[in-house]
């Protein structure tokens, strides 16, 4: 059984994937810090974030080397957020339109440098 | 750890294993206890971070007013013109820096190296108060000198600040209590606890499980609040 000795993996690994998630965390800072907007923004954004939540479950938490009973038991149920978010995106988007047609506000459109 | 478990040792591989980790009279997962409560725990907790990651999505859908724009807000200015962001990053490092140690104090623990796994547990807990001790700035800053509060802020849509508060607020807390959590873990692995029973560090590897995750949810909430 696997667990009887604990999760025992060599450093050379954590030190590999420690090293990899400040490389990514400094990209996705680099995002922002040269300011780069539309389709590539959120996109770039997205991957960074899946690779580093990857890594930091896979290998820093050892779910690579678990039993898939485990991984599926622990990882499947937060797929069910996707619901929410995709009913969530519809009523905000509803409640905006709303508040447009009936309380006459107006739909803030975004410049390209903002103020300051 | 029962016998039970102790008897099937040769479990079956992929999805077969599924069926058999399920279906057999066993312990469905092959892990202590202790571990398997706490994946559970933290299962628990990923919807509750999700509920305000999703309701701040919602809220900033849903407003007509213009959102603040992060990167100027929490821009930090040191001497010279005013760096976007830099203090997030910064603590996203040190965030990044204690998983780092945690895993390292882990791995010494399964090598019952008790002194390095306590050093590195220690290190693990100043960093989390560093980035605790940051905080407490990022919102003394906001609060007194840009005027942000739950209800309202001069930058734009007021749902901003409830959504900040309530998001980071709540991370905030997780790191605190992780930092009292690996501390007393720390002081029980010097006093050679988990020495005398048989050199069983697993406590190490569950309070790490904790510590990543904390860090896990700081990759959301800095690619969604902070950059989006």
């Amino acid at each position: 059984m696997a667990h009887e000795e604990g999760q025992q993996h060599p450093i050379k690994i954590y030190l590999w994937i420690w090293l990899l998630l400040f490389v990514v965390s400094f990209f996705s800072y680099m995002v922002d810090y040269m300011n780069i907007q539309g389709f590539w923004r959120p996109t770039l954004i997205l991957i960074f974030m899946f690779v580093k939540a990857g890594f930091i479950i896979a290998i820093f938490m050892h779910m690579q080397w678990e039993r898939i009973a485990l991984k599926l038991a622990i990882l499947g149920p937060p797929a069910a957020i996707l619901v929410l978010i995709w009913l969530m995106a519809l009523e905000g988007g509803y409640i905006e339109d709303t508040r447009v047609d009936y309380y006459g506000e107006s739909t803030f459109e975004p410049q390209a440098p903002p103020h300051h | 750890m029962s016998e039970v478990v102790m008897e099937h040792a040769a479990e079956a591989p992929g999805l077969e294993g599924v069926v058999s980790d399920f279906s057999r009279d066993k312990q469905v997962f092959g892990v202590p206890w202790g571990k398997a409560m706490m994946w559970i725990f933290l299962l628990s907790d990923t919807f509750i971070f999700s509920c305000f990651l999703v309701s701040y999505m919602a809220v900033r859908i849903s407003t007509t007013d213009p959102w603040p724009v992060p990167s100027e807000v929490f821009a930090l200015s040191f001497g010279g013109d005013p760096i976007p962001l830099i203090l997030i990053a910064i603590m996203t490092f040190i965030l990044i820096t204690s998983s780092g140690t945690m895993a390292m104090a882990v791995n010494m623990g399964y090598r019952r190296d008790k002194n390095k796994t306590f050093w590195l547990m220690v290190a693990t807990a100043i960093l989390g108060a560093s980035f605790v001790g940051m905080q407490a700035f990022e919102w003394t800053k906001l609060i007194v000198e840009e005027g942000v509060r739950p209800w309202s802020n001069p930058m734009g849509a007021a749902q901003f600040g409830s959504s900040f508060f309530m998001i980071t607020g709540f991370h905030g807390l997780h790191v605190s209590a992780g930092v009292i959590y690996l501390m007393w873990v720390a002081i029980r692995v010097k006093r050679g606890i988990y020495e005398r029973r048989g050199g069983n560090y697993e406590i190490v590897e569950i309070a790490g499980l904790y510590w990543h995750f904390v860090d896990l949810v700081w990759v959301f909430i800095f690619a969604f609040f902070y950059l989006w």
